[in-house]
């Protein structure tokens, strides 16, 4: 075993790292209710994978993150983050369009002042914060997982 | 000779700090306020969020967000880019 930690590091990461990125979807999701979004939520993912891959190192993850899949991901979230900002061109270019339109997302107009939140409010800012949001997790895990791999085969060289 | 320069490089540098800090303006009240009090008093009503910061982020300031999302991807291309060549020494 040439690779990978300790049984009691690998036991730790098998029980918290679903934790993990349930925790990061969650900041995803509520990104526009408190606290965080598409950028913090997609790190804390990435810190998942790249605790797996500290935990069980390159061979015990091989085949089953891929990471040229996970930049092929990274780049559609990209576009689709692109495409969310083309969306309100008409107006300028980042506009809000779907803000209080009554649509999804749209939806309820917010009570003004302090509230718990809407969850289904905010227009097209949850969609941008889920586009981010995978751009993010994927890009920084493709990084991780391809470095890794880069710096062991340098090592056996 | 070495440590008096280093004192007195010390001393002017704590010198101008400290003038500094005696002229700040006070803590909560920013030079130009005209867009801070927009963005808290309009978020809520303009995108339909609580969450100012992310409102500012992904709404107001969008190009900035993008200007991220480039940083990011660059990244990540770069460093594919430096493994596949790592690969392709090796074969």
């Amino acid at each position: 075993m040439n690779s990978g930690m300790s049984i009691i590091v690998r036991t730790i990461t098998r029980l918290v790292y679903g934790l993990a990125i349930v925790f990061g979807f969650y900041v995803i999701m509520h990104g526009h209710l408190t606290p965080g979004g598409g950028f913090q939520g997609g790190a804390v993912v990435a810190s998942a994978f790249a605790l797996l891959l500290v935990a069980f190192g390159a061979a015990g993850v091989k085949g089953k993150l891929n990471a040229h899949l996970l930049q092929s991901l990274e780049e559609i979230g990209a576009l689709a983050f692109l495409a969310l900002g083309f969306v309100g061109i008409g107006t300028a270019f980042f506009y809000n369009l779907l803000a209080n339109s009554g649509s999804l997302f749209g939806g309820p107009v917010l009570p003004l002042g302090s509230n718990p939140g809407v969850f289904n409010a905010g227009g097209t800012l949850p969609l941008m914060n889920w586009a981010v949001g995978l751009k993010v997790m994927t890009g920084i895990a493709a990084i991780v997982i391809v470095m890794l791999i880069g710096a062991r085969k340098e090592e056996t060289e | 000779m070495r440590k008096a320069v280093i004192l007195v490089a010390f001393l002017f540098v704590g010198a101008f700090l400290l003038l500094a800090a005696t002229s700040m303006r006070p803590f909560g009240e920013p030079t130009f306020a005209g867009m801070d009090d927009h963005f808290i008093a309009e978020t809520q009503a303009e995108v339909g969020a609580n969450n100012a910061v992310t409102a500012v982020v992904f709404d107001y300031r969008g190009f900035d967000t993008l200007g991220e999302a480039t940083v990011l991807f660059a990244a990540v291309v770069g460093v594919l880019a430096l493994f596949r060549r790592l690969r392709e020494d090796e074969a």
